[in-house]
């Protein structure tokens, strides 16, 4: 069956509305995607006839609660085909999920070693890691990229040495749209005995990824990027890894039996799940995750790559106009710029006239200052996306840069 | 010469001519297009106003009990929005400007347009501009 993205449009409500009395054209589906139906009614179901906290009530409405999100668990868990259930944690965010492996790591790095990432992280996956070095004296160091966007893999060996910890880097780069020969880097992770995490912000909502299959340590997703709510995330751990990391944050649920003077903490994934959980998050990224699968997550990357091909040749015909990001292998991402126009100013014209861009550094002030510049504008696809969309944000475009220059 | 009354006066007639916003932001722009562009030397992070998003240098001179403001921006309409400022405050005396009420703003429509940071921005130009007129119209 071919694509129909006019019956999923149909399913994202947000899409259907004016912005400064033009249709709205969103394409800033790389800081959050929109959410469709199923998640909105997911949550509405939960809060109109399920709600309860969960895992601890015996009554019917904290067992409804707890089934619904355990099963969501279970869902995620198939879905980057972990071993078990119990390797799927949810976390606050990918942000959140990174620093709970870069605090567990402090009690684990001795001050010789090194933690690997790369040029292309956002901040999320820089900051940890630099403080993670900070309390313990190892070294950070960063593997570099060229001017097209794409990692020197010819400095892998050297800097992924013996001594190497951890190599953390993204598989598709928000800022530029750059996607990561991720096994290349593993293997020679796994060849000096490093542990690895991969960060799935962007892959998320546009590539199937198999965990067993990568052999990596840790990966990441962001509901939110994956049309699901915000405020929730997924860290897998290998079941080894996540019973030596300590937790980075007590209270309740993470707990085996708890006395005044010491506690003992719950076996994974609980340990690392402090607090009542983001239930309603949970239960809504679950809906996004059948909503994506039942679209199928490789038709949405051949929609998406289809668009990106039609964007680039469509924009390039405008003068001046130039791309930040040229990698081969790109995910739906054009981070650009216009020549004698500043992004910021490009960004509050589109927005007339019903376009959403991001514009700024992305989190990603180092791939910026590489490039010698101050921040980008940046258009990026999602399933819902049309070709008429392109044209419209090109028209808009065209008149935001005669009007600026 | 016109007061920072009158100044502003001539503005909101200006903007009333436009009802998008569209040809409003280009007014800002052409605003900003002629406005002298400040020397490279004073591009420096001495002179940048904190808490724009984009980077906004704002110069001022003492002249008697007047002040004079020279300013650039790196994007075009922060520019146009400095440029209104100093088209407002230029050669005004100090202690006007100190005690301005900057009700332009409002009857344009650009305090209620602006997005919290840029309204946030726009804010510390002000800030930074009344800050020079007090001091300048205390060491008077």
């Amino acid at each position: 069956m071919s694509y129909d993205v006019q019956a999923i449009r149909k399913q994202f409500p947000i899409l259907h509305q004016q912005i400064h009395g033009r249709p709205l054209v969103y394409l800033d589906n790389a800081a959050t995607a929109q959410k469709p139906l199923a998640v909105i009614e997911a949550i509405t179901h939960l809060y109109t006839k399920d709600n309860a906290n969960v895992h601890r009530g015996v009554h019917t409405l904290s067992q409804r609660s707890t089934d619904a999100m355990e099963a969501v668990r279970s869902a995620v868990c198939a879905h980057i085909n972990a071993r078990e259930v119990a390797e799927i944690i949810f976390t606050r965010g990918i942000t959140d999920s990174i620093n709970t492996v870069a605090f567990g790591m402090g009690a684990l790095l001795q001050p010789q070693q090194n933690v690997v990432i790369t040029a292309l992280e956002h901040h999320s996956n820089i900051v940890p890691w630099q403080m993670l070095c900070e309390r313990t004296g190892a070294a950070l160091r960063y593997i570099p990229m060229n001017d097209k966007g794409e990692l020197d893999l010819s400095t892998l060996e050297v800097l992924v040495d013996e001594n190497t910890a951890m190599v953390a880097f993204n598989h598709i780069s928000n800022a530029l749209g750059t996607i990561n020969p991720v096994k290349t880097i593993l293997s020679r992770a796994k060849a000096v005995g490093a542990w690895t995490l991969v960060d799935g912000a962007q892959s998320g909502p546009h590539a199937l990824v198999d965990v067993q299959d990568w052999d990596v340590d840790f990966f990441t997703l962001s509901s939110h990027k994956m049309y699901g709510p915000t405020g929730l995330g997924v860290l897998y751990g290998k079941r080894e890894h996540l019973e030596v990391l300590p937790p980075y944050q007590g209270g309740g649920e993470m707990i085996a039996t708890v006395t005044m003077e010491k506690s003992t903490y719950a076996d994974i994934p609980h340990k690392f799940e402090a607090g009542t959980p983001h239930v309603e998050g949970i239960i809504g990224f679950g809906a996004a995750l059948e909503y994506i699968n039942s679209v199928g997550i490789e038709a949405i990357a051949t929609h998406e790559a289809a668009l990106l091909d039609y964007a680039t040749t469509t924009l390039s015909t405008i003068d001046g106009f130039r791309i930040i990001g040229t990698a081969e292998k790109k995910a739906s991402v054009i981070s650009f710029l216009v020549e004698g126009t500043h992004p910021y100013d490009l960004g509050v014209l589109l927005d007339q006239q019903g376009v959403a861009v991001r514009t700024g550094q992305h989190c990603t002030q180092p791939i910026m200052d590489q490039f010698c510049i101050a921040g980008t504008a940046r258009a990026s696809f999602a399933m819902y996306n049309t070709i008429e969309e392109i044209d419209l944000f090109k028209v808009a475009l065209e008149r935001a840069v005669t009007m600026l220059r | 010469m016109s007061t920072i009354a009158e100044k502003q006066a001539v503005l909101i007639e200006e903007f009333e001519f436009f009802d998008e916003w569209m040809d409003k932001y280009n007014h800002i722009i052409e605003m900003g297009k002629a406005m002298p562009v400040l020397d490279a030397v004073d591009k420096n992070d001495d002179l940048l106003v904190q808490g724009c998003q984009s980077k906004v240098w704002l110069k001022a001179e003492k002249k008697g009990e007047y002040v004079r403001f020279f300013a650039d921006a790196d994007a075009i309409i922060a520019k146009g929005i400095v440029a209104m400022l100093i088209d407002v405050f230029d050669n005004q005396p100090s202690t006007e400007v100190a005690a301005a009420d900057l009700s332009f703003l409002e009857e344009i429509g650009l305090k209620d347009h602006l997005s919290p940071t840029r309204a946030n921005g726009l804010m510390s130009m002000i800030k930074q501009m009344k800050f020079y007129a007090l001091a300048f119209s205390s060491a008077n």
